[in-house]
C-alpha cells in the first residue's frame, strides 16, 4: 500500500476555517513516456481522489497524466463537529489508498 | 588601441574571470536561496516535502533485519534519532579499510555487505535512497564538518582538480559555471554556487529522491563530458570537495530543489 501523509488540526475551534494537506507516494506514469526499447510505458496514475467529514464529501478531485508523481494536495473546510476526515485515492490497476485523521472541535 | 591588441585585451579579462577564486566563505548560498517562495514552502514543511515519504519507508527499513546475519541497522546502530546525529555532515569521510574515502552511500553498502551479510543496494534504488535520506536528516540543521587531515588531503587536491579543470565537448569547468557565474541565468534556470547541502534531495524535475552523484552525472552529461559510472571514485572525490567547500553551512536533507 502506498504511502500517504496528512497534515491536519488535530484540534479546532467551532466554525474555524482548517487547512488540510495530502500527500501520497505514486509514480504518476503518464502514459506517452516509452522505456528504453521504444515501447510506451503503460499509464498508471490516481484518477480520484475523495475526502469525507464524518461521512459527508467535502472534497474531491479528478487527477489527470500531467500531474506530477507523489500528488500534494491542499484544500479548506470548516470545522464544524468533532469526528473524522476520511481520505481515498482511486488508482489505474486497481490501485486504492485509504488514510484517516481524526479532529476534535471545540 | 590596435585590433589585434582588443583582441588580445579581450582574451587577458576572459582568461581571468576563468581563473576567479573560490567564493569567499561569507558570500557562500545554499541552492535554498536561489528558489522560489513556493518551492521553499515544500521544503520548510515536512508534511509538504515528498522526500519525507522516504524517510518514513526508512524509519521501517532501519529495524528490518537482513541479509544472513539477520541483524538489522537498529542492532548495531540503536536509534538513529539520536545515535547517527551528526554522521552525514562528516560524510565522505576516509575508510582505513579502503584507504581512500567513502561517501555515506557506500558506507551503508559496507554496512550491508560487511556487518548484515546482505546483498549491496544499487545506486539510487529506493532503499539506498530512504536510508541515505533518513541519516542524513539526523544532522540537519548541524554544520557541515570535513576533517581536513592527512589521509583525505591528496583526494581534496583530486576533487579539486576535478571542479577546476575544463573538461568535455563544451570544454567547460564545474568553477565557470558555479564559482564565476553563479547568480546568473542558464536556460532560465539559476545557477547556483553548487553547495550539496541537502543530498539526497527531492528535484521536481526527476520527480523524485536523487543522489549527489546523480546530480553531478547530470552536470558531466550536460557538459558532454565523461559520465563515470555510480560509486566511482572520480565522484566520491569530487562530493568530498563539494562538500569540503560547503563547510560550515547547514545540512538541509532531504533538501527539495526545482
Amino acid at each position: 500500500m502506498a504511502r500517504a501523509l496528512i497534515n491536519a488540526p488535530a484540534k479546532a475551534k467551532r466554525g474555524e476555517v482548517i487547512e488540510i494537506k495530502t500527500l501520497i507516494s505514486h509514480i504518476m506514469e503518464t502514459g506517452f513516456r516509452p522505456d528504453s526499447t521504444g515501447k510506451p510505458v503503460p499509464r498508471d496514475i490516481i484518477t480520484e481522489f475523495i475526502c469525507k467529514y464524518n461521512g459527508e464529501e467535502i472534497f474531491r478531485a479528478e487527477l489527470f497524466p500531467a500531474i506530477a508523481a507523489n500528488p500534494f494536495l491542499t484544500f479548506f473546510t470548516v470545522a464544524d463537529e468533532t469526528g473524522t476526515l476520511n481520505f481515498e485515492w482511486i488508482g489505474d490497476n486497481g490501485f486504492t489508498a485509504t488514510e484517516s485523521v481524526n479532529i476534535t472541535v471545540e | 588601441m590596435t585590433r589585434p591588441a582588443a583582441v588580445l585585451f579581450v582574451i587577458a579579462v576572459l582568461g581571468a574571470a576563468a581563473a576567479a577564486a573560490d567564493i569567499p566563505l561569507a558570500e557562500r548560498k545554499s541552492g535554498y536561496e536561489f528558489m522560489a517562495r513556493e518551492t521553499r514552502a515544500m521544503q520548510d514543511d515536512d508534511s509538504a516535502n515528498p522526500a519525507t515519504l522516504w524517510v518514513l519507508d526508512a524509519e521501517t527499513l532501519w529495524q528490518r533485519k537482513e541479509g544472513s546475519a539477520g541483524k538489522s541497522c537498529a542492532d548495531c546502530h540503536g536509534d538513529a534519532r539520536t545515535n547517527m546525529r551528526g554522521v552525514a555532515a562528516r560524510y565522505p569521510a576516509f575508510n582505513e579499510a579502503r584507504g581512500r574515502p567513502i561517501d555515506l552511500e557506500q558506507r551503508v553498502n559496507i554496512c550491508r555487505t560487511e556487518q548484515q551479510r546482505a546483498t549491496p543496494l544499487a545506486f539510487e534504488s529506493k532503499e539506498l535512497l530512504a536510508l541515505t535520506a533518513y541519516v542524513g536528516q539526523q544532522s540537519r540543521g548541524m554544520p557541515i564538518d570535513i576533517a581536513n587531515d592527512a589521509h583525505i588531503r591528496p583526494f581534496l587536491e583530486a576533487g579539486r582538480v576535478m571542479f577546476t579543470e575544463r573538461q568535455g565537448q563544451l570544454n567547460l569547468s564545474c568553477a565557470q559555471c558555479h564559482d564565476d557565474n553563479w547568480g546568473q541565468k542558464l536556460a532560465g534556470a539559476a545557477i547556483p554556487q553548487g553547495h550539496p547541502t541537502g543530498y539526497p534531495l527531492y528535484r521536481l524535475e526527476w520527480q523524485t529522491l536523487g543522489s549527489l552523484q546523480r546530480r553531478l552525472r547530470n552536470c558531466l552529461f550536460g557538459m558532454r563530458a565523461v559520465s563515470y559510472p555510480y560509486g566511482a571514485s572520480e565522484l566520491v572525490d569530487l562530493e568530498l570537495y563539494l562538500m569540503w567547500r560547503a563547510r560550515g553551512m547547514p545540512v538541509e536533507t532531504p533538501a527539495v530543489r526545482p
